[in-house]
C-alpha cells in the first residue's frame, strides 16, 4: 500500500532544509572567526608590507595605500585610466562627502 | 482544534494550492533563491576580504614616510634620517628599498624588495646572508605567483634586464610558501646591492622610511611633528592603510550591488506583480473559502504561510549556496570582476564568517517585503462580499 504524504510534510521539509542550510552556514561562520595565517602575519610584520597582492597590474592598484593621490593619471596628464581595477577603486574621500556651501 | 494541528492543516492547504501551479511557483522560488544568492555572495565576499585585509594589515608599519617631489613620490635621501633626528616616542626609523619591475616576458609587474635582517643591514660581518636565510648577492626569493607563471623552482636561474640594459641573473634560493600568496604572490626579495644595480637606485637613497612608535596614541602627534620638520614628506599612518582597504572593498561591493541592481529590480517587479496582483482564479478561491465559512484572519494566515514558505526557503537556501560559493568554491562568479586584469593573481581562500547585522539586513530586504506584499491584496479580496468576488 502506498502511503500518502501530506502536502504540509513537503512544505515543512523545505522549511527545515532552508533552516538547516542557513544554520550550517552561520555555525561555520561563527566557529571560524576572523583568522590570520601566521606566516602571512609574520611577512607583514617583518618586511613592513603595507598592501595585499590582490591587484598586481599597476602600481596604484598593487599598493593603493601608498600610491600618489592621482595615481591613475601620473604617467601623463591626459592619460586615460585603462585598468578595470583602477576604475573600481573608490574615488577620493572629498568627492564622496557632501560639503557645506 | 489544537492550534498546532490547525496550522498544519492550513499548511496542507497552502502547499496543495502552490502545487496546483507548480511551474509558476517553482520558477518564482528559483529566481528568488538566485537573487538572494547573488546579493549574499557579493556581501559575503567583500566582507570577508575586508576582514582579511584588516586582520593582516594590523602588523603593517605604524608610519610610512614618503618624499614628494613635484607632487609625485620620489626617492628619500639617507640624510633625511638625520634631519628627522630623534623624535620623542619613536623607537625605530628604517629606510626601505622596494620598487617595481615590469617583466616583458610575461607582461607582469613584480614587487621587488630588499629583505635583510637587522644585523645584516647594520653591516655586521659575522652575520652573512646565508646564516639568516635572506637572499645574498645574485640570489632571489620569489613569491608563488612569479614561480608559477615563469615556471621556476629553487635552484633555477631567473634572468632580468636591468635599468641600464645589462642582464642580471638570479639564483632562486627559495619560493615563498603557497599559503602566503595573498601577501607575497608577486614579491621578489633580493640583496640590496642587486636592488640598486637592477633598478638604478643610487647609494644613499631609500624608497621610503618606516617608523615604529612606542605608544599608539602618539602616532598622529608624531606624524604632525614629521610634517613640520620635513615639509616635503608625506606620512602614511597604519590607520590610513586600513581605511584605504575598508573603502576599496566598500566601493567594490557597492559597484557589484549596483550591477546586480538591474536583476534585483526585475525580480522585485515580478515578485510584486505575483504578490499583489491576484488572478481571477485566486480571487474565486478566496471567495469560495469565505463562502464555506473561512474567516478573514484564516485566509490571511494561509497566505502568510504561502509568502513565508517561499521567501524563507529562498532566503535560507540562497544564503547557504552563497556561503558555499564564496568560502568553499572560491567565488568563481565574482573573481573576474573583483580581481582585475593582473597576470600574477594570488589564489587564496577566505575564512568563513557571519555578520549578524549583514544577515539581518539581507533578511529584512528579501523576506519581509515579499511576505507583506502577499498579504495586502488578499486582505482586500477577503474583506469583500464572497458573492461579488466569485462573480
Amino acid at each position: 500500500m502506498v502511503r500518502h504524504v501530506r502536502p504540509s510534510t513537503l512544505g515543512l521539509g523545505l522549511l527545515v532544509l532552508a533552516g538547516l542550510t542557513l544554520m550550517a552556514a552561520c555555525l561555520e561562520g561563527m566557529r571560524s572567526g576572523p583568522e590570520v595565517n601566521p606566516a602571512m602575519a609574520r611577512q607583514v610584520a617583518a618586511w613592513g608590507l603595507t598592501d595585499l597582492a590582490l591587484f598586481t597590474e599597476a602600481r596604484y592598484t598593487r599598493h593603493p595605500s601608498q600610491a600618489d593621490r592621482h595615481g591613475p593619471f601620473q604617467d601623463h596628464p591626459g592619460a586615460l585610466e585603462h585598468f578595470p581595477t583602477g576604475a573600481l577603486l573608490a574615488p577620493p574621500a572629498h568627492l564622496r562627502v557632501v560639503t557645506e556651501p | 482544534m489544537i492550534p498546532l494541528a490547525r496550522q498544519r492543516y492550513l499548511l496542507d492547504f497552502t502547499v496543495a494550492s502552490l502545487l496546483r501551479r507548480p511551474g509558476r511557483n517553482l520558477s518564482l522560488l528559483l529566481v528568488y533563491t538566485l537573487v538572494v544568492f547573488l546579493l549574499a555572495s557579493a556581501m559575503l565576499y567583500s566582507q570577508a576580504l575586508k576582514q582579511k585585509a584588516a586582520a593582516l594589515l594590523q602588523g603593517a608599519p605604524e608610519i610610512v614616510l614618503q618624499r614628494l617631489e613635484a607632487g609625485r613620490h620620489a626617492l628619500m635621501p639617507a640624510d633625511y634620517l638625520e634631519r628627522l633626528g630623534r623624535l620623542r616616542g619613536v623607537t625605530q626609523v628604517q629606510g626601505r628599498l622596494w620598487g617595481y619591475y615590469f617583466d616583458p616576458a610575461i607582461g607582469a609587474n613584480y614587487t621587488v624588495m630588499v629583505q635583510e635582517s637587522a644585523d645584516q643591514a647594520a653591516g655586521d660581518p659575522a652575520t652573512d646572508a646565508q646564516a639568516t636565510g635572506d637572499p645574498g648577492p645574485g640570489q632571489a626569493v620569489i613569491g608563488v605567483g612569479i614561480a608559477r607563471v615563469r615556471g621556476l623552482a629553487p635552484g633555477d636561474v631567473l634572468s632580468l634586464r636591468g635599468y641600464d640594459g645589462r642582464p642580471h641573473a638570479f639564483d632562486i634560493l627559495r619560493v615563498l610558501p603557497k599559503d602566503t600568496e595573498l601577501t607575497s604572490a608577486d614579491l621578489m626579495l633580493i640583496h640590496r646591492q642587486d636592488f640598486r644595480t637592477l633598478l638604478g637606485v643610487p647609494e644613499g637613497h631609500f624608497t621610503d622610511l618606516v617608523l615604529s612608535v612606542r605608544n599608539p596614541a602618539e602616532v598622529t602627534a608624531v606624524a604632525r611633528k614629521i610634517a613640520e620638520r620635513l615639509p616635503d614628506s608625506r606620512p602614511i599612518l597604519r590607520e590610513d592603510i586600513l581605511r584605504t582597504y575598508e573603502s576599496v572593498f566598500d566601493w567594490r561591493e557597492g559597484l557589484l550591488l549596483a550591477l546586480l541592481a538591474g536583476g534585483v529590480l526585475a525580480f522585485l517587479i515580478l515578485a510584486w506583480d505575483k504578490a499583489t496582483g491576484l488572478s481571477a482564479e485566486e480571487r474565486r478561491e478566496i471567495g469560495i473559502l469565505k463562502a464555506i465559512g473561512w474567516e478573514t484572519g484564516t485566509v490571511l494566515r494561509m497566505k502568510l504561510w504561502e509568502g513565508g514558505l517561499i521567501s524563507f526557503s529562498a532566503f535560507g537556501i540562497g544564503y547557504g549556496l552563497a556561503h558555499v560559493h564564496v568560502f568553499h568554491a572560491g567565488a568563481p562568479l565574482f573573481a573576474g570582476v573583483m580581481r582585475g586584469w593582473s597576470v600574477l593573481q594570488p589564489s587564496f581562500t577566505l575564512t568563513p564568517q557571519v555578520d549578524p547585522l549583514q544577515l539581518a539586513t539581507l533578511f529584512l530586504l528579501s523576506v519581509v517585503p515579499y511576505t507583506l506584499a502577499t498579504l495586502v491584496p488578499v486582505w482586500r479580496a477577503a474583506t469583500v462580499d464572497p458573492d461579488s468576488v466569485m462573480r
